[in-house]
Formats: structure tokens, C-alpha cells, sequence
């Protein structure tokens, strides 16, 4: 998956998606993974990055990572490589 | 003489359609002849306008809600306190007042001044007590009841006649003209507001407002009435106009007096058929109209803020008769980044 | 290179709803100790969940109802009232401050007993007093509230018996503005009960009638309440003074003082409205100095008060079980302490803080214990920081009630620790292991065997 090329997020952890005009804070960690996904790392490098950075084991994290990617889903933020930019 | 400048807090920037005074407050505050202001915003929400308005407000500040408690409100003040020196803070809102007269003596100690009602007067006031409130005071409101129980509802018709007032504790009120219009208003008040729900005789007539100062001593600095013109949905006067009703003055005087009210004050009244005021609701803050005060020449604000410092003020007198105040909507263009500062950074 | 605290990563909508005047609860910092001793430490140690109850703050707080009290009115005697907390060393830090025992069951008697208690200073309430009970109470001197109209005829037969003068008191309610009106309990004012009962006792002669007692409710914000009931039972004592010459000696007001905690539907925290102990004091014994006592015959003011003495001296420590989403997206996060111990869930919203360090990001998040039951449920939606699973909680002001209330259910209940006033941690009660509920049970001999 990635995040879609219209959304915009700064620095400090805001994002805004111009199609829907709804706007979204993520926390230093959440902002981390987005950029890391969208450098393409696939979830096997962002959880090896993250256990080696942070205190936490793989399978805690593979949780909590599943959990954030599924709230990206949700918020329309994100698409997978199949689709098109809705 | 140079105009000493103050640095002036004020809440309540929801200039929405059910709106908050601090807008009107900040504009009598910028029109002040014995000071000059720089006008610090205290919000609770992002989107509130008053935030984005950098014509009035210089910088704003998200605050705590009150139900976070006080102590966490005073670290947060503590914070702007240091960064802008803030000579007084005006609350507007009735949620937050309780917080800032329990903490009052904590900002006299920073140097901060406030003037507000004493936590008498605000419990007295309340809705619940508002009965026993014009007994005590010889002042005339509607008979109500709090109740408890569902099932006193069905007692209600040998006290009241129908339709009444159904009104949560706080905030929220409906008229019912039978009993499963009070049973219906009943459920949903309550749980929305809590217990009691207070049962209240309905007036009909028109509606009159009178907004004012009182000095704390039992004299009243300031008293301008009003006839709402224009109501909306909601309820609040969307246009008004100043009127010469000696009635409804002497009235002010007489609550002022025998509260020996402190602070701006909003008298809800309605004039029945007997032409008798009844007074609804006594507001312990000044209005969302508060600037047609200001037009008409009592500028309520500035004095307040003049009483908040312990200068003396003369007592206003005349005000002008027939000034109207015609409310407004205003569509600002904001970019997304000042919003995106106010909602991450708390401060803009 | 030592690895950073992980905190998870969340991504939370700005709400786009136009503002309003309500909001939720943000104010949080780390409670990562309690009086000196590391919340992790009496974790690792006596496992989670845990009790822990501060000997410091059960000192303080009765110095300062005390203080509240003593410095307003001549004579004044606490009472702990067992049915709060009867772990015997909670008991026992007040009676080393000097209270009385308030028991209302024959066992609450014989745990003040058990603990040093003389009967003469045990005051005997409830509805529920055996003839059994009644008949220890009466041996051991102590004072006896009557309820109701059956225990007053029990008793004048139990002296009639035993040839002795039971030390007595009603119990009375009275209409003191507030809602719910207690008038279940003891004998009605306003109908003339109270004073009908007072001459039965004083006609009869076989009781010796020492106090007036009532208890107006539970978790009373109105201080002025008391005064209202204060002068109630003032004028009774006077009535009783004027008709039959006898001395009332004391005035027994009860309980019903607020902790802390805030009660659920509240907008504003109990920690900025509710009474302090001046304000129900002040209210008190205004309204006994302002009745028609003489100087000689002022009444010693008895007061039960428990829950604002324990409560915010009680906290309990808990473990993050799990993060989950429910089907709407909420967050919810299970922790190992479920509403069988903690039953003021129901009533309070009890403040919950993490104890370790975090950053501002927060979720607004459901707090759900370990039982498998749908009312498992701690704090419907608090704002939370980030919970790992492993960290710990703090649940403050859960002194009262918890530990009496509790029920044994799915698994054992926890330890109970009290941390000194040099911060030493004591176990006050051991965790429950199998016996403690398999060592009451008896399997007829039919049901022993089986073959699966």
C-alpha cells in the first residue's frame, strides 16, 4: 500500500486530504511509518526498522501497525498498489 | 497622558449562531476611551471564528475544558501568563464561571484581576433555585418545580396549569402542553442534562432583556433594556432595540441592589398579559448583545474592566433610545495552515 | 544505542462538528509512585491487580476532619464505620487516631471486638439486628441505634431478661431538602414518629436513653443538608430535655461526607465542587450552637463519616491486558481489574492515570476489565494516553466501599498493601489462593467420583 499522492502532511504530523477536505493529526511514530511507506518499504522492513529504533517486540507491533494501516484504510488515506486514486 | 495598555483575556470567541459575547465583549474592549487593549483569545475549540479574527484578537490560546478541573486550568493560565502579562481576564461562558471564581484569588496572586459574581450569587441564580431566588428577593418568576421521579409528573396538573416549560438543569428546555409532552421532554432532557428536571409555569407575552453591571456594593453602574426584534430558532435575539422602560430599569436597580450584584448580568424577562415583568433567567456574564450597550454609550465592557482594576467608575445614566443592533453572518477565508497551527500546537 | 520508549502510532480525524461548551477530559500526568514506593515495584512484587491504601493519607484525612470539627465545637467523637473498610489495619490506624467502631452487623461487632475495641465504644446501626447480636451488644455495654419499632420492643425485652439497662439511641430521618429522602431507616420527624418513639423509651424505663442518631444519605453536595437535619435532632433533644428532664448526650449526624471522586453525569470534577470537611463542619455545628442548649447540657457530636476518609487514601493498580477496536473504530484497552472489585465504577467516573511517562497524544478510549461480561466496564470513555500492553494503571479514590463490596468471581480476589508513614509496603490482606473458596465447600460423597 501507499499513501495517496494527493494527501499532504507536514512536519509537525498534519495531514489533509484535499479531496474530501478533512484533516487528520498522526503522532512522531505514526508520521515515521507513513514516511516509510511511502519510501515503498513493505510491512517486514517497517517492523524490523521500528523494533531495532524502539522498545517493542515484532509481534506487539505487527499488531499495532495492522491496526494504524487499518485506520488509513479507513480515513481513505491510503491505496494499494492495484487500485487506481479514488 | 499617555493611555496605559492592557492586556485583556477573553473567552467565549464562538461567534456562531447560538453565539458567545466574546466577540461583542473584545469590540467594546478595542472602543475603550480610558485604555488601550491588546486582546488575548482563550478557546476551547479549533474551529471557534473569534480565533481567526486578527483584526480583534492578537493571539489566541486553547484552554482546558472546565471539566478538566481547576487545577489544570490554572497551570494552563500560568502558561499564558507568562508569555502575554495579562492584566485581566473576562470569562463569558456560564460553564466556566464556577472554575474561575473558585481560582480567583490564585490569579490576584500572579497579578491577574478578574470581576465576577461571588459563588453565592452564581448558585442562587441557578435554575433550579431561581424560584426561591425571587421569593427571597421579592422579584416575580414563574412558579417551578425541580422533580425527581417520573411518576411526580402526574401530580403536576393539580399545581400547574398547561402547557409548561420542561428544562434540564443547565441548559436544554421545551413547552409541553400535556402530560406525555412533559414525559417525552422529561426523558430526553434528563438524560442528556441529569436530575432534576424543573417544571416551569409558562408566560406568554413578549421578551425583554436588560443587560448590566453591578458593582458588588448594590449600586448599578450600568442598565441598558432591550426588546428582542428578531429571534431565531434557537432562540436568541438575531436583532433588538434599546428602549426607555423605567419598569424594567427599576427592576434592574432593585436585583442589583438587594443582590448587591458584582459583574455584567443579563435579566432574561417576559412581559405577560397584566404587562407584569416575570424574570425567566438571570445570566451572571454579559450577553452575545452586549455591544448594542456599547453603541448606545454605556460601554459595559470597558467599565468592567475598569471595576476588575479597583479604579473607580462613574455610574452611566442615559444611554440613546430607539438604536438597534442587527446581527450578521461573515464568511472569513482562512487557510488550512492557521488551522492546522491552532489545532496542533494549541496556540495561534 | 539504548532504544527509544515506543509509544503506538495513531492518527486521529480534528473534529469538524462546530464548537460547543463540552468536551472531554485530557488531564493527565504519570502517577509513577505512591507515597515514595514505584507503582512497578509493589507490581513486581505483589502482583496485579493490587490494592494499595496510604496509612499517610488515612492519617491526614482524619486529622483534618478532626481538626475541621474540634476547632468549631466543644466535644467531638468519630466513629470508623466498618462497613467502608473493615481491613482490620485500616480500622486500626483510627482507633490509634482515637475513633469508635460503627458497626452494623454482628460480625462488624465482633471484628471491632476482635480488634481491641471495647464494647461500651461501639455504636451498634442497621436494620438487621438478631437477638443474638442485640444480646452482645447489651453484654458489652455498647450503644445501640434502634431502627425501627420490632428492635425497640426486642430490647425492652432483653433488659426486662436480663435485668439491665441497654444504652440506647434512635435512628431518625427527617426531610432535609435533599433527594433521595432516606426514610427507611429509623423513625420519621416529620410525622411524629421520632418523638412517639422517644416516649415509648422514656415511659418505659427499661432503656437508658443516650443519643439521637440519623444519617441523611450518601455522597451529600449540599453541606447545608446537615445543618437543616442538625437542627432537627437539636429540637427533639430539646423536647425531650423539657418534657422529661433527661439529657440527650450525644448527637450522632452519621456519614455521607464526598471524597473526591466525581459521580457520573457530573460536568464539572468532584475535586473543584464537592464539600470540604469545613463546609459540612461549619454547616454542623452552627446549627447546634445556634439551638437552645444550655452550656451544661451541649451534646458530644458523633460523626460516621467513611467514605472521605478512605477513599482517596485507596488506589488500585492494574496491568494493559490488550488494545482492541470495536466494530465502530472506538479504542478499547482491557486491563486485569474488573468491576467485581472496583463496584463505585458504577457510580463514580474514578480518575485513571498511567503509571509511566507518555507523550500528549491521546485517544479517547473505553476502559474494560477481564470479566467476561458484557458490564465489565471502567470508564465508558476517557481520554487516554497511549497504552502499551504490559503498562501499568493507576485507578485513584477507590478507598471505600471496594474492599468490602468485592466479589469473589472467575478468578481470586488481589492483594491488599499499605504503605507506612516511613513508605514501607505491608501486606494488609493476602491474595485469596484456591482454599480460600474451595476450604468452604463440601462435595457429598455421592458427587466425589467421576470417570470422564
Amino acid at each position: 500500500m501507499r499513501i495517496k499522492k494527493s494527501i499532504a502532511i507536514s512536519e509537525s504530523g498534519f495531514m489533509f486530504n484535499p479531496i474530501t477536505g478533512e484533516s487528520f493529526t498522526v503522532n512522531p511514530i505514526g508520521f515515521e511509518i507513513i514516511q516509510m511507506i511511502n519510501d515503498g518499504l513493505e510491512s517486514a522492513q517497517i517492523i524490523e526498522t521500528i523494533c531495532k529504533k524502539y522498545q517493542i517486540d515484532p509481534q506487539t507491533f505487527d499488531k499495532d501497525l495492522t491496526d494504524f494501516t487499518g485506520m488509513l484504510d479507513n480515513h481513505h488515506l491510503s491505496q494499494h498498489h492495484d487500485q487506481e486514486e479514488a | 497622558m499617555i493611555r496605559k495598555k492592557l492586556n485583556i483575556a477573553v473567552t467565549g470567541l464562538n461567534a456562531i449562531d447560538s453565539p458567545g459575547p466574546g466577540v461583542a465583549v473584545i469590540r467594546g474592549l478595542l472602543e475603550a476611551k480610558s485604555f488601550d487593549t491588546n486582546i488575548i483569545g482563550l478557546a476551547y475549540e479549533s474551529l471557534e471564528p473569534g480565533i481567526y479574527m486578527h483584526n480583534l484578537v492578537s493571539k489566541t490560546y486553547q484552554v482546558p475544558y472546565p471539566s478538566a478541573g481547576v487545577d489544570n486550568l490554572l497551570s494552563r493560565l500560568e502558561y499564558i501568563h507568562h508569555k502575554e502579562h495579562l492584566d485581566v481576564i473576562i470569562p463569558n461562558f456560564d460553564a466556566e464561571l464556577y472554575s474561575y471564581i473558585k481560582i480567583e484569588d490564585d490569579l490576584k496572586a500572579m497579578g491577574i484581576n478578574v470581576f465576577l459574581p461571588t459563588m453565592t450569587q452564581l448558585e442562587e441564580r441557578q435554575k433550579i433555585n431561581l424560584f426561591d431566588f425571587g421569593q427571597k428577593y421579592g422579584i416575580r418568576v414563574p412558579k417551578s418545580k425541580a422533580i425527581f421521579e417520573i411518576s411526580e409528573i402526574y401530580d403536576l396538573q393539580k399545581e400547574f396549569e398547561m402547557p409548561v416549560v420542561v428544562k434540564g438543569k443547565f441548559y436544554d428546555a421545551g413547552v409541553a402542553s400535556n402530560i406525555d409532552q412533559v414525559k417525552s421532554l422529561y426523558k430526553k432532557i434528563s438524560n442528556k442534562w441529569g436530575l432534576p428536571i424543573i417544571i416551569q409555569e409558562f408566560i406568554s407575552g413578549t421578551e425583554f432583556n436588560i443587560t448590566g453591571l453591578g458593582d458588588g456594593k448594590g449600586n448599578t453602574i450600568a442598565a441598558v433594556p432591550m426588546r428582542k426584534q428578531y429571534i431565531t430558532d434557537k432562540g436568541k435575539a438575531w436583532g433588538g432595540i434599546s428602549i426607555a422602560d423605567q419598569t424594567m430599569l427599576d427592576l434592574t436597580y432593585h436585583f442589583v441592589s438587594s443582590t448587591k450584584w458584582r459583574g455584567g448580568f443579563e435579566l432574561e424577562l417576559m412581559k405577560d398579559k397584566n404587562n407584569e415583568f416575570n424574570l425567566l433567567e438571570i445570566n451572571p456574564r454579559m450577553p452575545a448583545w452586549i455591544y448594542l450597550a456599547v453603541g448606545v454609550g454605556q460601554n459595559i465592557p470597558e467599565a468592567l474592566v475598569q471595576m476588575a482594576l479597583g479604579d473607580k467608575v462613574t455610574p452611566f445614566t442615559t444611554y440613546s433610545i430607539g438604536k438597534m443592533f442587527i446581527r450578521y453572518a461573515w464568511d472569513m477565508i482562512v487557510d488550512i495552515s492557521e488551522f492546522q497551527k491552532i489545532s496542533t500546537t494549541g496556540e495561534l | 544505542m539504548e532504544k527509544l520508549r515506543y509509544e503506538r502510532p495513531i492518527i486521529r480525524r480534528l473534529d469538524s462538528e462546530m464548537p460547543n461548551k463540552f468536551g472531554m477530559r485530557t488531564d493527565y500526568r504519570p502517577t509513577t509512585q505512591i507515597d515514595g514506593v514505584p507503582v512497578k515495584s509493589l507490581i513486581d512484587k505483589f502482583g496485579s491487580p493490587l490494592f494499595v491504601i496510604s496509612e499517610k493519607v488515612l492519617r491526614s484525612q482524619y486529622r483534618k476532619a478532626r481538626k475541621a470539627f474540634t476547632t468549631r465545637y466543644p466535644k467531638v467523637q468519630f466513629a470508623w464505620s466498618y462497613k467502608t473498610n473493615y481491613i482490620s489495619a485500616v480500622c486500626n490506624v483510627f482507633h490509634q487516631e482515637g475513633s469508635w467502631a460503627e458497626v452494623v452487623s454482628g460480625f462488624e461487632f465482633q471484628k471491632a471486638l476482635g480488634n481491641g475495641v471495647k464494647g461500651s465504644k461501639i455504636i451498634f446501626n442497621g436494620p438487621d439486628k438478631s437477638e443474638e447480636d442485640l444480646e452482645m451488644a447489651i453484654q458489652h455495654n455498647a450503644l445501640i441505634h434502634i431502627d425501627h419499632l420490632e428492635e425497640l420492643y426486642t430490647l425492652t425485652e432483653l433488659a426486662e431478661r436480663h435485668n439491665t439497662k441497654p444504652r440506647v439511641a434512635i435512628r431518625v430521618n427527617m426531610d432535609t431538602g435533599v433527594y433521595p429522602m432516606w426514610d427507611r431507616f429509623g423513625f420519621n420527624y416529620e410525622n411524629g414518629q421520632a418523638w412517639d418513639a422517644l416516649n415509648k423509651i422514656l415511659h418505659s424505663g427499661r432503656l437508658e436513653l443516650v443519643g439521637l442518631h440519623c444519617h441523611i444519605g450518601t455522597f451529600m453536595l449540599s453541606a447545608q443538608a446537615y445543618a437543616v437535619a442538625a437542627g432537627k435532632l437539636a429540637e427533639l433533644a430539646i423536647g425531650v430535655q423539657r418534657k422529661f428532664n433527661h439529657t440527650i448526650k450525644y448527637i450522632d449526624m452519621g456519614g455521607g461526607f464526598t471524597s473526591r471522586n466525581t459521580l457520573k453525569g457530573a460536568y464539572l470534577p468532584g475535586t473543584d465542587t464537592n464539600p470540604s470537611f469545613d463546609d459540612y463542619a461549619e454547616a454542623i455545628t452552627t446549627a447546634l450552637l445556634n439551638a437552645d442548649f444550655s452550656s451544661e447540657f451541649l451534646p458530644t457530636l458523633v460523626l460516621e463519616t467513611g467514605r472521605a476518609l478512605v477513599d482517596d487514601a485507596g488506589y488500585i493498580l492494574g496491568t494493559v491486558i490488550s488494545n482492541k477496536r470495536s466494530s465502530k473504530g472506538k479504542r478499547i484497552t482491557i486491563v486485569d481489574i474488573g468491576v467485581n472489585l472496583m463496584f463505585t465504577s458504577f457510580w463514580y467516573d474514578h480518575k485513571v492515570t498511567p503509571a509511566q511517562e507518555f507523550t500528549q497524544y491521546t485517544e479517547d478510549t473505553t476502559l474494560n476489565g477481564p470479566l467476561c461480561m458484557n458490564i465489565d466496564v471502567l470508564r465508558e470513555s476517557v481520554s487516554l494516553p497511549l497504552l502499551n500492553k504490559g503498562d501499568n494503571i493507576v485507578v485513584h479514590s477507590v478507598g471505600a466501599y471496594n474492599m468490602t463490596q468485592w466479589m469473589q468471581f472467575i478468578t481470586l480476589r488481589p492483594a491488599v498493601v499499605m504503605i507506612d508513614n516511613d513508605g514501607n509496603p505491608h501486606i494488609i490482606r493476602e491474595k485469596e489462593n484456591l482454599n480460600s473458596v474451595n476450604g468452604q465447600e463440601r462435595i457429598p460423597n455421592h458427587l466425589d467420583h467421576f470417570e470422564l
